[in-house]
């Protein structure tokens, strides 16, 4: 576990632009995926200003597009709701996760920073930590990178939808799956590591299948906590 | 209860998303402000946050189509071999498309 004490948690200009530059090149699929969502949403009947809208506040791929399949005429209020906040959940893991670094800085800056944590750029930051670097400006310079082309991609699939029609023929809805991927394999390896991965693996297969829908990352990744806490790291005194 | 879709509504509707969107962002920075972190905390935030990826993409290996477990098995290969996440991420993506085209 890397400690917080040292200057990691640093936010200046040039780490919040060497974030951003570092997340750009994967925010060029974020295009992509941002105008099947633009599409999807014209075709569910959103209007223009609506769809830009939730793309830039929401700014949460995943529950945005489980928000279009309760579109209609009517949408239930509370069932849209809940629906938001299981997929959304975890963003409460990651805000905690964080938090040994967040923690220093002052109140305004830290929940500024979080208003466009997701999981990308969240990845990008822990793994920073844990190899002893900067991470926070990967969050907000990355966040601003993966924002921006959300937004950007949402417009271009609305004004010129035909251009994707068909997102998944071209792999493009494995865009963040393989990107977190590559994420996992990329960060830390042991024993005690993989350990933990099977436990959080093996209860989300659990929760997708026997517990209410969308509830399987927070499980999931509790799970891997919990087998975390029986299975620690060698003690060093802090 | 159900909120009608149009002009305000919408706005409506969207608003509440984000408000709780955000809930969710700000929620688990602000719960830990009250909660000490000790030994055993940092052994269990450090644990969940290698877990969370985990149980995202767990269904996605085993439930998704043919596309999207091999896009997911290439990705890793290739970050296993090459260990640079761009060239990984573009294979899995292009392997989902080539094997859509051929079992679509």
């Amino acid at each position: 576990m890397p400690s917080a004490d040292s200057e990691l948690h640093q936010l200046d200009r040039q780490l919040i632009w060497s974030g951003f530059k570092q997340l750009a090149p994967i925010s060029v699929f974020v295009i992509a995926f941002g105008a099947a969502f633009g599409l999807a949403a014209k075709q569910a009947g959103l209007g223009d200003p609506s769809i830009l809208a939730m793309s830039a506040l929401v700014f949460a791929g995943a529950s945005q597009f489980a928000a279009l399949d309760l579109w209609g005429p009517q949408v239930p209020l509370f069932t849209l709701l809940i629906t938001v906040f299981a997929i959304n959940a975890r963003h409460l893991l990651m805000g905690a996760t964080l938090y040994p670094w967040l923690s220093q800085l002052p109140t305004a800056k830290r929940y500024g920073v979080m208003l466009i944590a997701s999981d990308a750029n969240w990845a990008m930051s822990m793994q920073a930590f844990t190899r002893g670097q900067p991470g926070l400006g990967l969050l907000f310079g990355g966040g601003l990178a993966l924002w921006s082309f959300w937004v950007f991609g949402t417009w271009l699939g609305m004004a010129f939808g035909n251009l994707v029609s068909e997102p998944r023929s071209l792999g493009l809805d494995m865009v963040m799956g393989c990107f977190l991927l590559a994420m996992v394999v990329g960060g830390e390896k042991n024993v005690r590591m993989f350990g933990i991965w099977t436990v959080a693996a093996a209860c989300s297969l659990l929760a997708y299948w026997y517990l209410p829908e969308n509830s399987h990352v927070v499980v999931g990744a509790l799970a891997g906590g919990v087998a975390g806490l029986v299975w620690r790291e060698p003690h060093h005194e802090h | 209860m159900s909120i009608e879709a149009t002009g305000w509504g919408a706005l409506l509707l969207i608003l509440a998303m984000a408000l709780v969107t955000l809930a969710t962002r700000w929620g688990g920075v602000y719960v830990m402000s009250f909660i000490p972190i000790g030994y055993r905390v940092k052994q269990f935030i450090h644990a969940v946050s290698g877990s969370v990826l985990v149980a995202l993409l767990a269904p996605l290996a085993l439930e998704g189509d043919i596309g999207a477990r091999l896009a997911l098995l290439t990705t890793a290969l290739i970050m296993l071999l090459v260990k640079k996440p761009l060239p990984a991420i573009a294979a899995g993506i292009l392997v989902a498309a080539l094997v859509r085209q051929f079992t679509a």
